[in-house]
């Protein structure tokens, strides 16, 4: 069976939001990935993430490339419009729509197959322009849907199901992000939700671009020993360099541990990020240093997960993401009647002197 | 004749027939010398006498340095189509000096630089040689190397507006006009026209037997080029979204659409834009952000050329088969591959026709001129949003880059955009069963969309990935079929709804002639010109494709069709045959893709071959 519609029967007892919806109403429909994928976790942190910030689903615009992860928009949010376009192209579609309606939160859901090999111009230019929108990257180290060739994320050493030895350095799209200039990159690991969830919801809610690369494990052909994406490896050497908790707006912080290991980074809309047992030095806004740790941790053989880097509020990202750098009005351009949009008769007359 | 710096052997050349107002000279000069504002005075100049003119820029893909030239052809008769006829020719560039002599016709002239002897070997008995020292005049009068070259080019301006007696006031009036600002340059323009005017009337026999006169030819025209005129169109549909990749022809449609954008579309409280315009990364990104932009419901264009349109194959697929209202302009160049950048073809037709790989088929519309270009820009984005397809508007180098001389452009207020079948806020709201996106409620093939953000009862997945009628995935063979056929018929419906064919037929005619784009002017011309020998033929100009219903009547009725195009294959011909009722051996090609813009000659040239072989009946020998 190619498509699979969930049942809408609701359990009266189930918790709603302030919106009246309940995690439900934030499911797509029936996975069609395999049992135990680290997708299905990834699309079920997707939800609890919506659920939370309590965002009306159509205000969203899901968008994916190809792949396994191309497909996952269709788990979530099914009250939302998705697009899932061509291979590596998400970026651009996501671009356009943007640039059409500011208003839409747009959620990207790509893979390290489409984002770091045929889409890495698109990935690298959509965090150039930095449009507004939350990336994904469901990154596995695999081809699935082709049964298992490396893609350019996998380590050097790292072996297939068939056992071929990987030799080809791989492309870690946080670092490159870092490189690019995003204001918010995370890695994360789809097994653990405790951590996922608010770096989405940060994600959510940061202005400009937001990378998480989400480690997500293969079961079916990446998940053997040997492979540096397994769920045995990357517990193994799963590093949680940062613990972030994310604050709405409105809410009271209720501190839990000492003064002294917190870190608060304002967001744009006035919700914050509270960074808890960072390491000693760490500077979650200091690119440079960020970007240094991250290598040192990886020479180490770990890791790093986290919110890695935040550009705090009032930050050169600001003003220039995707429609401060074009100048474009705050109303979305779909909005705008077509009486102020076209100049008319009269102006077409006098233009003209200007060819004679 | 005067004052000609150098006499024939042979007696001199044989004297040309007076002519008013049905000229043609070309200037030769070197790319990067600024000799394009003083070709554009000269065509404006000859424009505001009110003689129908055209400016064509034969340019090199170069930055500096290599030969260029630019094409003026005067004709009352509205003829403006290119000729290889050149009364005269500016001869600046000793690079192409031999190229440039030869190519003026029998009786003609060639004005050229004596600050230095020309060479022996380039002497013709049959033209005229008309020396002007221009380099020594500007070096004697200004200073500075630049200054110097560039009022050579005014001095040769002046020049000519004595030999073709062209009014200095109209001259003097545009360099005003263009110069209100900087007194200075002003001064020296000046200069610099009147001493190429003076040194021209006291050395030579002004004006010459083949010259200009005032007429009033234009009171309702103007000059202008394709893309500004498609941009500008872009501008009245309303378009808010423009991606694109800089590529040789189509940039100045992004650049003109820019310009007008923040002359017209300025927030004029907020001085912020009501528009979106991304340089993409490359034509891919252009096409999906057109792509995305289109399925959010905003007017979103992009501007290529074919190379370009190559990249954007598969977004063009995905567009086809997610039915995804967005607007391609092909400025077309010569092909394949990176081909020649700066010369023009009409190579992409059939591609264009079914770009992509799977089944599919485009709505094409082929504009024949600015004045076109215009209309079809704003009608492409209405079939766009009907049709809820990707619409390709086919032009060319020609056509979007060079000078056209075309009837004023004209807008009606009452216009409003045809968005299509896109269901309101309210209108779902309202809706008692589930929305569908693919469904065909009412049977012409076209199903109703939503947009983005609207409504959670309007939400959907668009996807490249087999779908059914209700926008589901699908893998099944039924499900697929049915919606692949419904997006057939909905582009076969579309036929009658483009533009239709610009048809004249003659008393008497058997033949028929058939063309498409920029073509027009060069076999609108040879009509006549036949004509004028006693043969008549019908003429048929394909404006859309899927061909409108009257395309295929006209074909049935002559024996014979000769298909005018500008492309090795008859791509056009070609497309006839696959897509009409006609008969293989009743289209006959008559092709022209050397890359410049087609002339009455190669339609002419090409008619006689085909007589000559008896592909075409003898009546009809030109």
């Amino acid at each position: 069976m190619s498509h699979i519609k969930k049942p809408r029967i609701h359990h009266p007892a189930l918790t709603r939001n302030r919106l009246g919806l309940t995690r439900r109403d934030y499911e797509g429909t029936m996975s069609t990935l395999c049992a135990g994928c680290g997708h299905d976790s990834i699309t079920a942190a997707i939800i609890e993430a919506f659920w939370e910030l309590e965002i009306e689903p159509h205000r969203v615009a899901k968008t994916s490339g190809i792949g396994c992860s191309g497909k996952t928009p269709t788990y979530f949010l099914q009250e939302a419009h998705g697009f899932n376009g061509v291979h590596g192209r998400m970026p651009s579609i996501t671009t356009g729509a943007h640039a059409a309606n500011r208003e839409l939160l747009c959620i990207g859901v790509s893979g390290d197959g489409d984002s770091l090999s045929i889409g890495m111009g698109q990935f690298a230019h959509v965090v150039r322009r930095n449009v507004d929108m939350l990336y994904i990257i469901e990154n596995n180290g695999v081809y699935g849907l082709t049964k298992g060739q490396f893609s350019a994320s996998a380590d050097v050493g790292s072996t297939a199901k068939r056992g071929q030895v990987n030799r080809e350095h791989p492309i870690d799209s946080v670092l490159l992000a870092l490189n690019l200039g995003a204001g918010f990159v995370a890695r994360s690991f789809s097994g653990d939700k405790e951590q996922l969830v608010p770096i989405l919801k940060a994600g959510l809610r940061h202005r400009g671009f937001a990378l998480i690369d989400i480690i997500s494990p293969c079961v079916t052909f990446n998940d053997h020993h040997g492979s540096t994406k397994s769920y045995q490896y990357t517990r193994d050497n799963y590093n949680q360099l940062v613990y972030a908790d994310f604050v709405p707006p409105a809410h009271e912080i209720a501190a839990t541990y000492d003064e002294g290991d917190v870190r608060t980074v304002k967001l744009h809309d006035g919700s914050s990020i509270r960074f808890r047992k960072v390491p000693g030095n760490y500077d979650p806004t200091d690119r440079d240093a960020v970007y240094g740790y991250i290598r040192e941790r990886q020479r180490a053989g770990e890791v790093a997960t986290g919110l890695l880097y935040v550009e705090e509020a009032g930050g050169v990202g600001e003003e220039s993401d995707f429609h401060g750098l074009q100048g474009t009005v705050e109303e979305p351009l779909v909005d705008y009647p077509f009486a102020e949009l076209c100049p008319g008769a009269e102006k077409l007359e006098r233009l003209q002197e200007r060819f004679r | 004749m005067t004052g000609d710096s150098r006499i024939s052997a042979n007696g001199g050349p044989p004297p040309a027939l007076a002519r008013v107002n049905d000229l043609a000279f070309k200037i030769g000069t070197v790319n990067g010398t600024g000799s394009a504002s003083a070709n554009g005075l000269l065509r404006r100049a000859i424009f505001r006498m009110g003689i129908p003119v055209s400016g064509k820029n034969l340019f090199p893909s170069n930055i500096q340095g290599l030969p260029t030239w630019y094409e003026i052809r005067a004709n009352a008769d509205g003829h403006t189509a290119r000729t290889a006829r050149f009364d005269l020719v500016v001869a600046m560039n000793p690079a192409t000096y031999q190229r440039d002599i030869e190519e003026v016709t029998t009786g003609g002239w060639v004005l050229h630089d004596s600050s230095w002897p020309l060479p022996r070997d380039l002497d013709r008995d049959d033209v005229n040689f008309l020396g002007v020292p221009l380099a020594k005049m500007t070096v004697d009068n200004f200073k500075g190397s630049r200054v110097r070259i560039l009022m050579k080019n005014i001095c040769y301006v002046g020049a000519l507006a004595a030999l073709l007696d062209i009014d200095m006031e109209i001259v003097r009036g545009l360099l005003k006009e263009t110069f209100a600002a900087k007194a200075k340059l002003l001064d020296a323009n000046y200069l610099a026209i009147d001493l190429g005017h003076d040194y021209a009337r006291e050395h030579f026999d002004c004006p010459l037997p083949v010259r200009l006169a005032p007429m009033d030819g234009n009171r309702d025209s103007i000059v202008i080029d394709g893309n500004t005129a498609a941009a500008l169109g872009c501008v009245y549909a309303g378009a808010t979204v423009a991606a694109w990749y800089p590529i040789t022809p189509s940039t100045s449609l992004v650049d003109a659409f820019t310009a007008f954008c923040h002359q017209f579309r300025k927030d004029p409280e907020t001085g912020k834009n009501r528009f979106a315009i991304v340089q993409a990364e490359d034509e891919l990104a252009a096409a999906g952000m057109v792509i995305g932009a289109g399925w959010a419901g905003a007017r979103s264009f992009t501007s290529t050329s074919g190379a370009g349109l190559s990249l954007m194959s598969e977004f063009i697929g995905l567009a086809y088969y997610a039915e995804v209202p967005s607007v391609f302009f092909d400025v077309q160049r010569v092909g394949p591959s990176t081909g020649m950048p700066t010369r023009t073809q009409q190579g992409d037709i059939q591609f264009v026709a079914y770009a992509s790989h799977g089944d599919t088929k485009h709505i094409v519309i082929f504009p024949a001129n600015p004045h076109e270009c215009f209309d079809f820009a704003v009608k492409a984005f209405d079939l766009a949003e009907r049709f809820q397809t990707p619409i390709f508007v086919l032009t060319d180098l020609d056509i979007g880059m060079n000078d056209w001389v075309v009837p004023k452009l004209e807008w009606d207020d009452a216009y409003r955009p045809d968005r299509g079948k896109v269901l309101t806020a309210e209108e779902l709201e309202a809706a008692t069963g589930p929305f569908h996106r693919y469904l065909d409620v009412d049977g012409d093939g076209i199903p109703a969309r939503t947009l983005p953000g609207v409504h959670p009862k309007g939400a959907y997945l668009t996807r490249g990935s087999g779908h059914d009628r209700y926008g589901n995935y699908t893998e099944d063979s039924e499900p697929y079929a049915d919606v692949l056929a419904r997006v057939g018929r909905k582009i076969e419906g579309a036929a009658a709804h483009l533009p239709a064919p610009e048809i004249r037929v003659r008393e008497g005619a058997e033949v028929g002639l058939v063309t498409v784009g920029g073509c027009r002017g060069a076999v609108l011309e040879a009509v006549e010109a036949l004509a004028e020998r006693g043969i008549e033929v019908d003429y048929m100009r394909i404006r859309a494709f899927p061909f409108h219903p009257d395309v295929e009547p006209f074909l049935a009725a002559h024996k014979v069709n000769l298909v005018v195009e500008q492309n090795r294959d008859g791509q056009l011909r070609k497309l006839l045959i696959t897509e009409t009722g006609a008969a293989k051996e009743s289209l006959v090609s008559i092709l022209y893709y050397g890359g410049y813009p087609m002339s009455c000659h190669h339609v002419m040239d090409g008619l006689a071959e085909h007589v000559e072989l008896g592909a075409v009946p003898q009546g009809a020998t030109p």
